[in-house]
């Protein structure tokens, strides 16, 4: 076999670059690190069911911003029979302030980025 | 023609690609995809029958202009719906503003009559019109009349073109050239800034509506120059002050049909 040193060191220092993010993370010990929750002291539930809300928080969000702006309704009313303002400040914000603390744990964790914030102003400072 | 396996599967693969190609492109015809915007559609907006109310805005030409210098209304305005601040004609954002008389009524412009009109400024807004040409531009439908007669914006869907600003013959819509944000002096928390390239306007205080409250511009008026109200309602203030006086509309000619109505007074 021709140049079967150079090969296979080539072939080891690919999978040290390829594994670089497993390895570093584990070094720093963020491995397995899971967004922290600030959830609201006193307060109960969510306007659904957390569960639920997990999942399915983004098309909610839509869905009242569509209800609010084009049909203009504002009243939400939830499956347990409560009735919300349709607000991502005055409502989502209103329990889950500062957003820094709940929201975005989780959206810097998946990177996902609502540029809902250009807009919305967060009561609880930009 | 011989068929053997070779040219069946060719037939056979081409009428399955013309089937995919042509099957969606019908659907898209049969459920009226372009329907919304399409041309030649009825001039009517979209007003359902049987709605009850249209909001409408009657202006006292007299008792605003004997206040000269005055900017209660488009200060109200502009700070409840964070509206910037830009110090520059080709930049900047307005939803109620002021314009020398003859440039509101050009048609108004013969010697010796209005005199005492001439020269003086005119509260001017988004005229909510009956027939408004803004919103039949609108590529996304981000601006669209509501059935209470509100022409609305839906920044969430507006993705700055500015066919709209091309279409409206009042210049009432404006375009964030830049972030607003740092043109704001006091961000109203109630209200969503906008940012960088969406356009704007007046929305007869929608929100406000919402709540039963009044325009912002009408309760900040020192000199009650702007009354507000259902024109489908006969007893309204606002249908009272149009049965009573000359009124007059902007640019007319053109058939947009404002439900901004302009009047001396007695
Ligand atoms: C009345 C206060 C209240 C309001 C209003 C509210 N929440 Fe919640 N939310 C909570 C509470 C309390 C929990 C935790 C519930 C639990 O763990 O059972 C929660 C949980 C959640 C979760 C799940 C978090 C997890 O544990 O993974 C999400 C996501 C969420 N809320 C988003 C929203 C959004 C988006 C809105 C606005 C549409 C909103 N919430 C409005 C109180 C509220
Ligand atoms: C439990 C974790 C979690 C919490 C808490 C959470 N989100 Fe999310 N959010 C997500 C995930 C995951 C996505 C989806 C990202 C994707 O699909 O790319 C998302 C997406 C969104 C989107 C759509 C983003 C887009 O670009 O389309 C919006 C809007 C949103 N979240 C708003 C909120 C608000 C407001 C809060 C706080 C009240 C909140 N979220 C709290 C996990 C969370
Ligand atoms: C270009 C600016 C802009 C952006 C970006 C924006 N919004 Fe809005 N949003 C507005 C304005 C203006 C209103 C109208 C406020 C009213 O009438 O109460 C509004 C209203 C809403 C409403 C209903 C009223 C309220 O108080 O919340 C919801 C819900 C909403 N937006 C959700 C979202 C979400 C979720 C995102 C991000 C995915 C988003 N918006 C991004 C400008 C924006």
């Amino acid at each position: 076999m021709y140049d079967a040193g150079k090969i296979i060191s080539g072939i080891i220092i690919f999978f040290i670059l390829v594994s670089f993010p497993i390895w570093i993370s584990a070094a720093s010990g963020t491995i397995g690190d899971v967004p922290e929750l600030n959830l609201p002291a006193d307060e109960e539930q969510c306007v659904e069911d957390a569960e639920w809300m997990r999942a399915n928080h983004m098309d909610l969000l839509i869905d009242w911003r569509e209800t609010v702006v084009r049909e203009g309704v504002r009243v939400y009313t939830a499956s347990d029979g409560k009735e919300y303002n349709m607000s991502l400040t005055d409502t989502c914000l209103d329990c889950h302030s500062p957003k820094a603390e709940f929201c975005d744990q989780c959206h810097d964790y998946v990177a996902a980025v609502p540029n809902c914030w250009s807009c919305h102003v967060d009561p609880g400072g930009s | 023609m011989e068929t053997n396996r070779r040219v069946f599967l060719k037939v056979a693969g081409l009428a399955t690609l013309g089937f995919m190609v042509t099957k969606p492109a019908l659907d898209v015809f049969a459920r009226g995809q372009f329907g919304e915007a399409s041309v030649g559609e009825a001039l009517d907006p979209p007003h359902e029958v049987g709605t009850t109310t249209k909001w409408g805005m009657a202006v006292n030409l007299t008792a605003c202009s004997e206040k000269d210098g005055c900017t209660a209304c488009t200060d109200a305005c502009h700070d409840y719906h964070n509206v910037p601040d830009i110090d520059n004609k080709e930049e900047e954002i307005k939803w109620i503003w002021t314009a020398p008389y003859e440039k509101v009524f050009p048609e108004h412009g013969n010697e010796f009559i209005e005199d005492d009109l001439r020269g003086s400024e005119v509260m001017v807004l988004c005229n909510h019109c009956e027939h408004p040409p803004c919103i039949k531009v609108c590529p996304t439908r981000a601006t669209w009349k509501r059935e209470d007669g509100i022409v609305m914006m839906d920044f969430h869907r507006c993705i700055g073109c500015r066919y709209c600003m091309a279409g409206c013959p009042y210049g009432a819509r404006s375009f964030n050239w830049k972030d607003p944000r740092p043109f704001i002096k006091e961000t109203n928390p109630d209200f969503p800034t906008r940012t960088r390239g969406v356009v704007e306007k007046c929305n007869f205080c929608a929100k406000r509506l919402s709540k039963g409250l009044q325009p912002a511009c009408v309760e900040a008026c020192p000199e009650k120059a702007l009354t507000f109200g259902n024109l489908l309602d006969d007893h309204s203030e606002l249908r009272e002050i149009l049965a009573t006086h000359t009124i007059v509309r902007r640019l007319p000619e053109l058939g947009t049909e404002p439900n901004v109505y302009y009047y001396k007074a007695d």
